[in-house]
């Protein structure tokens, strides 16, 4: 029976990426996917007639260029569009805009406050410098502090001298940077509320944390560290949706000779004297690889996919320990029209940005204190885009598609399993939040995708609905993710290896755990990785 | 105690701070703003060559960019400050506040006079270099390229001072050449004579004042005039009107922008980049770094960043040195790497022309000491000048000079002169 080169678990971004890599570099890959469809948390599917949804994940920023660029994806359809702009809408009926032009970003904070205005770029100019010290890490294997390899101390020296190239006022901002709460974080530029919680939300997205809880500041830099064509922080629409991402990459897979199965569920992994030799499918066809890489979670690969007794029990206490938790849901909307509000002017540049109405960092932490009870909040966080106004291809003319992304959901409801009504309320949620500031917006409903936790899990496979496939906190960062001692896409188990989010250096539609890992495995494999272009300079 | 320009929320305010927000939605429709005097330059704007000066819409040239140089140089230019970064600091605690936050000793600023001033970080690396101007004992404007607001406010915690941007509340306007004073007498400010370089005083116009300075930014013979913006535009009629027969025009930034590299005068993020916006940690700039060290006053006391520039000097951890240049040749240098014995690169020129009036190759470069500094001999500058889609790779000799590269007895004569 054939015995292929490698098998991925899972038609994720990331394993699409690491396919791609193994592929290009000479190897007889197979993916195998549950669904019947693959992308993962990358997806765009047409659910009701005529109308594309970015089911997950929804905007694009972190994906890296060089992947692209590898792996030829513009040739196979991929186009991502910077988006321009957003606003909080307020609770006087005002709003508070982020515009891309300097000076009318100044004058619209000016609006609110002329100091906050002017602190904005010393804000600015903090977080880029400490984009610039991370965004080189993307691309590299983290180092093993414990190792005595060359290779193990040469990254370490990197990083060390890295650190050690910073100035002292630098290092002591990187190392608030990395552990601070995002609301303290922000107390230090700005005094204007509506300010605060206008940054503050990148700091909380896919987490299951508040505000006010310390490591969120990191979370923020995690989605400022990306670009759209060199503009660092900017952030765009996939042309066609989030599938276009995982369609390309898939396109890109099969040109190069790959093979993918859909409707593929891997039930375990085989494992023989230590050694990973193929996977189960759930109807249990077995297919035999030299080796397996796993796009699935850590816990979905070590806790479902591979059997307790062929794992080290530090090792499995880790990854039970490993934060992954659930903490968002997301509701795809189709709209016959293109929703009004009545605070926003209708020329303005806003509707083809980010909308949120979270205006103040009390409510976006009251938000997170229902999540700790156990419910999803009844006044939510919303990172909402309507896409179609600047891609055509998602929906009729005239007509559009709405992506919400709302936080908190927790994992489970009062501890017991969510139920369809709790899916209805939390549904409800969301629409009657937006509805408050754009009358009539239930009748322009045709369809609806709501998604909590359950459903994404269920789908996706991410374990309680996280998106990130584990928390961006910095105790599950660089040498610690997923888990201490197994940083380097390896595992216990021989020929088993990680490519997903859970993986250095993270989650978001960023590709690099997917290539890192790729490069580890061909260097196992003692292959060249000359196809694999180094990180851009940071100059 | 420091008082923001913040509303303190009561119920009716609150309703009316909404409202007036509110009203203010609709700046997102134009992104560069006209000044006050806006209608004036549209009038005379027949090369439409605009740039954008801090979100303001501003002219590089209005009709000939040399010819409006030689404008300046000549007889009288008019040219918009309008969009420059204005505070207003007031109160009892005023020079207390501007003698802690600014390198030069402001006690020994009187009312009615002027200084160029620069102000530091904690570190001592430069904020931003402007002219700061006492208006009355407990009352000043400092003038700035970029903005500080933040840091003004933080600094004057516990004084008893306020601190106001008032960028658009003030139009400003240069008047710059030799028979700058011959308008201003002509135009009816009684007394602008007495005005000596550095002096200001107010001047009624309109109904309300105007605020004249015998100052500028080209080395010549020159004021500046500060106005309410609603008084902005019976100021600029009354200086043409005035000027007519004196030659008056109105002017683009470029050439100002000749006039003050004549004058040796540098630029904030030109010739050195701002401590609030250099990204780069190794691009930050101490005073001494970029020709400010004069202004650097060890007695008065404390101010920012004092004990790291005084450390800096004393441990000689200064890694730069601002200079002049004066290179052979008549091309201009501009962004040209400076380099030791033709191979070791030391430098780079932040601006450079061919001086009209010093009929030399001029340049401000930025060099790594101890060149430009103790070491002065065998540096050259390599200038790419791209003529006809061909780079022509020149090595041309640089001699560090002094700045100014010219110095006219007309800026300083008293009475000024009138021609």
């Amino acid at each position: 029976m054939k015995a292929w080169d490698a098998i991925i678990i899972g038609g994720g971004h990331n394993g699409l990426v690491n396919a791609c890599y193994l592929q290009r570099a000479g190897l007889d890959v197979l993916v195998v996917e549950k669904n019947d469809w693959v992308g993962g948390a990358a997806t765009s599917r047409e659910l009701t007639p005529g109308f594309l949804y970015s089911n997950c994940s929804y905007v694009c920023s972190l994906f890296r260029p060089e992947i692209m660029r590898d792996l030829e994806l513009p040739r196979f359809g991929l186009q991502v569009i910077s988006y321009e702009g957003g606003a909080v809408f307020t609770r006087d009926g005002d709003y508070l805009a982020n515009y891309r032009d300097h000076d009318a970003h100044r004058r619209e904070f000016a609006r609110f406050s002329k100091r906050d205005a002017e602190a904005y770029d010393g804000y600015a100019r903090d977080v880029t410098r400490q984009c610039r010290f991370i965004q080189p890490l993307l691309m590299r294997t983290a180092p093993d502090p414990t190792s005595l390899k060359p290779r193990d101390l040469g990254e370490l020296l990197y990083l060390g001298k890295k650190f050690a190239g910073l100035s002292a006022e630098e290092m002591a901002l990187t190392l608030r940077f990395w552990t601070m709460s995002i609301s303290e974080f922000l107390d230090e530029y700005f005094e204007t509320d509506v300010i605060k919680a206008n940054f503050a939300l990148s700091g909380i997205i896919g987490t299951a944390l508040g505000p006010m809880s310390p490591g969120t500041a990191y979370v923020l830099l995690h989605h400022y560290m990306g670009e759209v064509d060199g503009s660092v922080g900017a952030w765009g629409y996939a042309r066609g949706g989030m599938g276009a991402v995982t369609k390309a990459l898939a396109a890109s897979f099969k040109a190069s000779g790959g093979a993918i199965r859909t409707g593929a569920e891997v039930d375990h992994v085989l494992v023989s004297r230590g050694k990973a030799k193929g996977v189960v499918l759930a109807g249990g066809e077995e297919i035999y690889g030299k080796l397996v890489v796993s796009n699935a979670d850590v816990k979905r690969t070590f806790l479902k996919l591979v059997e307790e007794k062929e794992l080290p029990d530090i090792f499995l206490r880790r990854v039970k320990n490993f934060k992954i938790r659930g903490s968002s849901g997301k509701v795809n909307i189709a709209l016959d029209s293109l929703p009004e509000f009545p605070a926003l002017p209708k020329d303005s540049p806003v509707y083809r940005g980010d909308m949120h109405f979270t205006d103040s960092m009390e409510r976006m932490e009251r938000a997170y204190d229902d999540w700790k009870a156990g419910r999803w909040s009844s006044d939510p966080f919303l990172d909402m885009v309507i896409p179609t106004t600047l891609d055509p291809t998602m929906a009729p003319p005239g007509k559009h598609f709405m992506s919400c992304f709302v936080q908190y959901a927790p994992p489970k409801v009062n501890g017991r399993d969510w139920t369809d009504a709790d899916r209805d309320g939390f549904a409800e949620s969301v629409i009657a939040q937006i509805s408050e500031y754009s009358p009539g917006f239930r009748d322009r409903i045709v369809h609806m995708e709501v998604r909590t936790p359950r459903e994404i899990e269920a789908e996706v496979g991410l374990t309680e609905g996280n998106i990130f496939q584990g928390e961006l906190t910095f105790d599950q960062l660089l040498f610690n993710r997923p888990v201490p001692g197994y940083a380097q896409y390896r595992s216990p188990v021989g020929g088993l290896y990680m490519c997903g989010s859970s993986t250095h250096p993270g989650g978001g539609v960023m590709g690099a755990p997917g290539r890192n890992a790729a490069a580890e495995i061909l260097r196992d494999l003692a292959k060249s990785t000359s196809h694999m272009s180094p990180a851009h300079d940071v100059i | 105690m420091a008082q923001a320009t913040r509303k303190k929320p009561v119920a009716n305010t609150a309703n009316a701070a909404v409202s007036a927000r509110i009203v203010a939605q609709g700046h997102f429709r134009t992104l560069r703003l006209g000044t006050p005097f806006q209608p004036r330059l549209d009038a005379l704007a027949k090369t439409q060559d605009w740039y954008n000066w801090a979100g303001y819409r501003a002219p590089h040239s209005l009709w000939d960019e040399e010819l409006e140089y030689f404008a300046i140089r000549s007889q009288a230019a008019l040219f918009d400050i309008s969009p420059m970064t204005k505070y207003r600091i007031e109160g009892p605690d005023a020079e207390a506040l501007l003698n802690r936050v600014t390198l030069r000793d402001v006690t020994k600023l009187k009312p009615g006079r002027v200084h160029y001033t620069a102000w530091c970080d904690d570190e001592g690396f430069v904020l931003d270099d402007g002219t700061l101007f006492r208006l009355s004992p407990t009352r000043f404007r400092l003038c700035s390229q970029e903005r500080h607001l933040p840091w003004l406010l933080d600094s004057a915690i516990g004084f008893d001072v306020i601190v106001q941007e008032e960028t658009e509340a003030v139009a400003g306007l240069a008047l710059q050449g030799p028979t700058s004073f011959a308008v201003l007498r002509d135009a009816g400010f009684a007394g602008v004579e007495k005005l000596k370089v550095f002096d200001l005083a107010d001047f009624p116009h309109d109904g309300g004042t105007v605020s004249i300075s015998r100052t500028g930014f080209t080395g010549d013979l020159g004021y500046e005039l500060f106005v309410p913006a609603d008084k902005s535009l019976s100021l600029w009629d009354r200086l043409m009107t005035a000027g007519e027969l004196r030659g008056i025009r109105a002017i683009g930034y470029t050439a100002l922008n000749r006039a003050r590299l004549e004058a040796g005068l540098i630029v904030a993020n030109a010739d050195f980049t701002t401590a609030e916006h250099a990204i780069r940690a190794d691009r930050l700039r101490r005073p001494d770094e970029i020709g400010l060290g004069f202004m650097i006053d060890p007695e008065k006391g404390h101010f920012n960043g004092r004990r790291a520039i005084l450390e800096a000097r004393a441990k000689r951890k200064l890694r730069h040195v601002l200079v002049g240049l004066e290179i052979e040749g008549n091309i201009p240098a501009e962004h040209a790497i400076v380099y030791y014995k033709k191979s070791q690169e030391v430098g780079l020129v932040s601006a450079a022309m061919w001086s009209p009036m010093a009929k030399r190759n001029i340049a401000i470069a930025s060099l790594e000491r101890p060149y430009g500094d103790t070491l002065v001999e065998d540096l050259w500058v390599e200038i790419y000048a791209m003529r006809e889609l061909q780079y022509q790779k020149l090595m041309k000799r640089a001699k560090v000079v002094a700045r100014p590269f010219i110095k006219l007895d007309r800026r300083t004569a008293n009475p000024p002169a009138d021609f």
